[in-house]
């Protein structure tokens, strides 16, 4: 089902590919299509449009730029569609695995913008939430939980303060060139091993 | 038996990605048994995408950038390793020729002096404030690279707010030259030969250099993605052995010449030899007929330039952090501190018995004059390494160097 409220802002300088996104997307029953053809001034154009998903020229230098202003107007985690016309359907299809964008070949057809767009989207959604559940479960379990219970054993032992403790675990790390929550699992491992039972 | 190595590398048109070109084009790749198919690229946020999606194996990156990516600042960011660096400084602030008026009139002098300029900057961008003028604009070429971060620390080292007291912008390097002679920029830092190309157009004026800000400062370097590396462990050492052999090349003066119509070809700078002889020599023409010789202006190989130091990683950390893209926290610390590699560094070029630090962090900005370090195999000479305002980066003593700069005194 399409939303008709879907705000597409489409970003290209070639006007002949744009005007085929564009009728695409009016085919597909998106009303709400801007196209821009030139960046300059453009930020004052996207704080009006506050469009839901950019389509943009994977060929335009100006692509940082845009990025950067999406950034600072905390719109960055929008979906981007990117087309271009150089990638055959392996690229197409990494690509769209790797959530974000999409990708036209040569011969872009206005029937196939829409279901890109939308897998565009979708896939947006689903990778970006997934992307946050698995970076809060990473961070949370395996460094802070490790390293706590490490710096734990270290002011027990050596009756050092967290700080301290802390920074040996770090300048450890960094002299072994391996991670601050390796250092804290090799510790509470052997600490499992030759101590007396560590309290749960 | 020998087994050939593919690798598909990215590159934006800039000179400092010189050294993953001559490996390519004079055939260090080659000899290495790696056959390196290189793609030019139009922005820095392209670079980024098509690594993690795997359309490259590595890329030339702005220093900061695979911090970025794994710190997840950016979407589409795969995780990415810094086993090689191309090169220690190489940029410069090119401004307009009304604010070089401007400033000359405060004591501006044509001799690249970070602090007298920006001693010049900081009266003259009070005059236009007290007169109600809208604040000047200042391009970088993203907001994760070392022109951004060098910028602010010159502007804030010069008690200039970079947030508050002037606006800054992100434009594409090949424009930037055009933006100032249109007015709607007033000054930009960007690597060569883009600064250069002001200058000669008449547009801009040269008013500091990398070199001068932070002497020996690291510039660019390959991005690797992390899974790639890890499951193709061969190739990766055996481009950067040819990394290596290119490296101290392009540093030799008798090749500049040959370097230089490498890089003018179409398909990589696509410019003359002559508007790339500023970064091979060090000799710049500032605007308005003054020129200087710049020490260590660009070093591609001298003075460990190859080295992926984890202090330089932490010191582009910490002004991450300094100016809001990240917040300080251990977990973010320690991806700042696995994100460059010299242990594949090392790995890699022991076999070659070439000169290896002793140590994977340094102090930075501790070396007043050149200094033999420890190292195996042959002598290995660092430095000077000073910031210009004569602070020192200790990566031991990282919180209280964020500490010490949140209380740097600016003017709005």
């Amino acid at each position: 089902m399409v939303r008709s409220s879907l705000a597409v802002l489409v970003i290209d300088e070639n006007r002949i590919r744009a005007s085929i996104i564009e009728a695409g997307l009016r085919e597909a029953g998106h009303q709400l299509v801007t196209v821009i053809h030139d960046v300059t001034g453009i930020a004052r154009r996207i704080a009006e449009i506050e469009p839901d998903v950019i389509v943009i020229d994977l060929e335009n230098p100006n692509r940082d730029m845009l990025e950067n202003m999406f950034q600072l107007s905390r719109a960055v985690k929008r979906p981007i569609a990117m087309f271009v016309d150089r990638s055959d359907q392996a690229s197409i299809e990494a690509a769209v695995d790797a959530g974000v964008s999409a990708y036209v070949v040569d011969g872009l057809r206005q029937e196939r913008v829409k279901p890109i767009l939308d897998m565009a989207v979708s896939r947006f959604n689903a990778f970006s939430r997934m992307a946050r559940e698995l970076e809060e479960a990473r961070s949370e379990l395996e460094s802070r939980k490790v390293i706590d219970r490490a710096k734990g054993i270290l002011i027990k032992s050596r009756g050092l303060s967290e700080e301290a403790a802390y920074t040996l675990l770090r300048k450890t790390a960094m002299n072994q060139n391996r991670k601050i929550s390796d250092i804290a699992q090799s510790l509470v491992t052997a600490a499992g091993l030759l101590g007396p039972a560590e309290d749960e | 038996m020998s087994m050939r190595h593919q690798i598909t590398a990215g590159f934006m048109p800039l000179f400092d990605s010189a050294v993953l070109v001559a490996a390519s084009e004079l055939g260090f790749a080659g000899s290495e048994g790696v056959d390196l198919t290189l793609h030019r690229e139009t922005s820095w946020a392209n670079i980024r995408d098509r690594i993690a999606i795997g359309h490259f194996d590595l890329a030339h990156m702005l220093g900061p950038m695979p911090l970025a990516c794994n710190l997840g600042l950016t979407p589409l960011a795969s995780e990415t390793i810094v086993p090689f660096s191309l090169g220690l400084g190489g940029n410069c602030v090119t401004i307009s020729n009304a604010v070089w008026t401007g400033m000359a009139a405060h004591g501006a002098e044509p001799d690249l002096d970070p602090a007298r300029a920006g001693a010049a900057l900081r009266a003259f961008i009070r005059d236009r404030a007290v007169a109600g003028r809208e604040p000047l604009r200042f391009a970088v070429v993203h907001p994760h690279s070392g022109h951004n971060y060098e910028l602010r620390y010159w502007l804030a080292a010069c008690g200039i707010d970079p947030d508050r007291a002037i606006e800054i912008v992100i434009v594409p390097p090949p424009f930037m030259a055009d933006a100032l002679a249109t007015g709607r920029i007033d000054g930009y830092c960007v690597g060569e030969p883009w600064n250069s190309a002001a200058v000669a157009a008449g547009t801009g004026h040269i008013v500091t250099v990398k070199a001068q800000i932070w002497r020996n400062s690291p510039e660019k370097v390959i991005g690797v993605r992390k899974a790639w590396a890890d499951e193709n462990p061969e190739a990766l050492a055996a481009l950067l052995r040819a990394l290596h052999h290119s490296a101290r090349w392009c540093q030799d003066p008798a090749n500049h010449a040959e370097l230089a119509a490498v890089m003018a070809q179409p398909g990589f700078l696509g410019l003359p030899p002559a508007v790339q002889m500023p970064i091979l020599t060090g000799h710049l023409q500032l605007g308005g007929g003054a020129e200087l010789d710049v020490d260590d202006f660009f070093l591609p190989f001298d003075k460990a330039a190859n080295f992926p130091w984890k202090s330089h990683a932490l010191w582009f950390y910490t002004q991450m952090v300094r100016w809001g893209h990240v917040a300080h926290t251990p977990d973010n610390l320690a991806i700042a501190r696995n994100c460059y590699r010299p242990d594949l560094y090392r790995s890699a070029l022991k076999p070659l018995g070439v000169a290896l630090p002793g140590a994977n962090a340094k102090v930075e900005g501790a070396l007043k004059v050149a200094t033999a370090v420890g190292a195996t195999g042959a002598g290995l000479v660092l430095g000077p390494d000073g910031f210009f305002d004569g602070q020192i980066f200790d990566p031991d003593e990282i919180d209280a160097y964020i500490a010490r700069q949140k209380s740097v005194r600016t003017e709005a």
